[in-house]
């Protein structure tokens, strides 16, 4: 007998869970369409934004949205700083320098957030109500609820900016191809630095989210393995990718988690979207919404 | 310095290909082959064992770089082909009661057979989309030995396997466990050394150049790039098995994607497409985290109390693999191996640089 009621709940809770992946999917989509830099420490940057969140509530004892506004602020900062020190000696070179120099940015912030922060894990209570909303069979819980709203939020503004605003159209100008860019004067360099403060503010966000969902530790940054999934399924520069790529993915991990984990003995969860992700990468590398510029050898 | 060129006379291509280009370099081989030879002798035990730990950190590091360094594929799964070595010959000691020398190329095959289809993708994809595939495989291989007793042996996932035995005697003390892992160490080197200078090394190097004009000169690039695949992860796979025999167990937390990342950092650190590069960088990233503990129980205590130390190790630990790899990147991308030849050449022409 197929269980309805039980395939509903976990598809509602793959699709809350999955909208709070394409938060973080978004922050990777935004600076590798407009710079063609791949960021593997997007999870880092997440992590970093919690313990800066839970840093400034327990350490300085300041007030929920004090510590927000400063870890949204300070991430901004955190991009532009990284672009120029880090990535902007690598234009032109390899993309097997991008992606190493990015690896070690991630494990320099996976050692040294624990020495500034403590290592152990914080609980970040967000400023609303415990209480899961009933919808008849389903309970939503509010942290999931509040994560899903915040990025379909970030979903209606970056759409706008990148199809309305002059700075959205330069950005997309530029991450179509920088030379053209360049020569109808576009500040190229500018722009990739703005795409890494967006990304900034994105993780910042995230990091809000997650880390009220798991608390904040070192763990945190495993959610960036979760967005390589998300990317490849939605295309790797389409924004409306990462956000179709995240319910993917938070529906295949929920419906594996309850329906194979009995089978198999659990852990399929972390399992299954890669299987998806070699799937996609085998037939359809760009993904589903992805412009189709692979090169075959 | 007694060895001074002064000009450039190779006049034929079996001088320019050969092993060692001045007499000088022979000799440098012989002194360091008698300076490995003593070693063993020379040094208390504790320091024997780590040269072992640089000698398996080697073989893997050569490996990893004929992928990255002179074939130009990127992957982050390198630890996991390592786990698929160290499991299958820990298996066929255990279970079948192999000999090393018969388990250690069958772990090397096992993994090059795993390598070569993790590495199928690279015939369409490259760049970023190879990086995110070789994520994928060394995440469900580390998730298929986690959750298949038949390969992991049941309990926390390790298998205890026999030491090696070799004319009836076993190889127990760091200094004899030193002799079994140089020679392979030293065959990987050797068989390096002259896999790059071959028709097969010249097509990796060719394809990482520029793989359109290399198939197009006759490269058969589906053949190569899995063969570089295939290769790299042999070693990768052996590698895995003399771990194994230098801990006694196989133990998949000694193969995460941390691991991957240390080797990456060595290739980088010690210069890509390099031989010497890759000795380099097992040797850095091997000392980093002993002289990182020795420099903190040393002198770690004006900054942090004695509680922490042990604490802030790891994250150091972290710090500096990170932070080198991003500065090697930034600041001398062809890495240690670039700085030796940039030392050598400066005194190789010395009193008169001009």
């Amino acid at each position: 007998m197929f269980d309805w009621g039980f395939t509903l709940v976990l598809l509602t809770n793959g699709l809350l869970i999955g909208l709070m992946y394409s938060l973080i999917a978004l922050g990777f989509v935004l600076v590798y369409k407009a710079t063609d830099a791949i960021n593997f420490a997007q999870g880092e940057f997440v992590m970093l934004a919690g313990f800066i969140i839970a840093g400034l509530l327990f350490l300085a004892g300041a007030p929920f949205w004090v510590s927000a506004i400063v870890a949204v602020l300070g991430m901004v900062a955190f991009g532009f700083g990284l672009e120029r020190i880090v990535l902007r000696p690598l234009i032109g070179r390899p993309i097997i320098a991008v992606i190493m120099a990015t690896i070690g940015l991630a494990t320099v912030l996976r050692g040294a957030a624990p020495l500034f922060f403590g290592a152990e894990t914080r609980a970040l209570t967000l400023p609303i109500s415990d209480e899961p909303i009933v919808l008849g069979t389903i309970t939503l819980p509010p942290v999931q609820l509040v994560g899903a709203l915040l990025s379909l939020a970030f979903l209606g503004a970056f759409t706008w900016f990148f199809l309305k605003s002059r700075m959205g159209v330069a950005m997309r100008a530029v991450a179509d191809n920088q030379q053209v860019a360049m020569a109808m004067g576009i500040h190229v360099e500018r722009y990739f630095a703005i795409a890494w403060g967006l990304a900034g503010i994105v993780s910042a966000l995230g990091g809000l989210a997650w880390g009220a969902l798991l608390g904040v530790d070192v763990h945190l940054a495993l959610i960036g393995l979760k967005v390589f999934p998300v990317v490849i399924l939605g295309g790797l520069d389409s924004i409306l990718g990462a956000i179709v790529g995240g319910l993917i993915v938070g529906v295949v991990e929920n419906l594996a988690a309850g329906y194979l984990d009995p089978l198999v003995g659990g852990g399929t969860k972390d399992f299954a979207p890669y299987v998806l992700m070699i799937v996609m990468l085998m037939i359809r590398p760009y993904g589903i919404f992805g412009k189709a510029r692979i090169e075959r050898v | 310095m007694f060895h001074r060129e002064s000009g450039y006379y190779k006049t034929t291509y079996a001088k320019d290909m050969a092993l060692y280009p001045m007499p000088v370099a022979r000799w440098t081989v012989a002194a360091i082959v008698l300076l490995l030879c003593i070693a063993p002798f020379a040094l208390h035990e504790y320091y024997v064992s780590i040269i072992n730990l640089i000698l398996v950190a080697t073989v893997g590091a050569l490996g990893l770089n004929i992928l990255v360094g002179y074939t130009g594929q990127i992957s982050i799964g390198h630890a996991a082909f390592m786990s698929v070595g160290a499991y299958t010959a820990a298996n066929l000691a255990v279970k079948l009661g192999w000999p090393f020398w018969a388990t250690l190329p069958a772990g090397g095959l096992m993994a090059a057979a795993i390598g070569a289809i993790v590495g199928i993708p690279s015939l369409r994809i490259k760049g970023l989309y190879l990086a995110i595939a070789t994520l994928a495989g060394q995440l469900i291989i580390e998730w298929t030995i986690n959750h298949v007793p038949a390969i992991s042996g049941g309990a926390q996932a390790s298998i205890e396997v026999p030491r090696p035995t070799l004319f009836g005697a076993e190889l127990k003390t760091q200094a004899q466990l030193y002799w079994f892992l140089l020679f392979f160490a030293a065959l990987a080197v050797v068989g390096t050394l002259n896999l790059v200078r071959s028709r097969i090394g010249r097509a990796f190097i060719a394809i990482r150049d520029q793989d359109i004009a290399a198939e197009i000169i006759g490269i058969n690039i589906f053949r190569y790039k899995l063969l570089a695949f295939a290769i790299s992860s042999f070693y990768a796979g052996v590698t895995g098995v003399l771990y194994t025999y230098y801990l006694g167990i196989a133990n998949y937390e000694q193969f995460q994607i941390v691991t991957s990342i240390d080797y990456l950092a060595m290739i980088i650190i010690g210069g890509l497409g390099s031989v010497l590069g890759s000795i380099l960088g097992a040797i850095f990233v091997t000392l980093l985290p002993i002289a990182i503990r020795l420099g903190m129980e040393n002198w770690g205590g004006a900054l942090f109390s004695a509680a922490d130390i042990n604490n802030i190790i790891p994250n150091l630990r972290l710090i500096g693999f990170g932070g080198l790899i991003i500065l090697f990147l930034v600041l001398e991308p062809e890495g240690l191996n670039r700085l030796w030849r940039n030392i050598r050449s400066y005194f190789r022409v010395w009193p008169f640089s001009y």
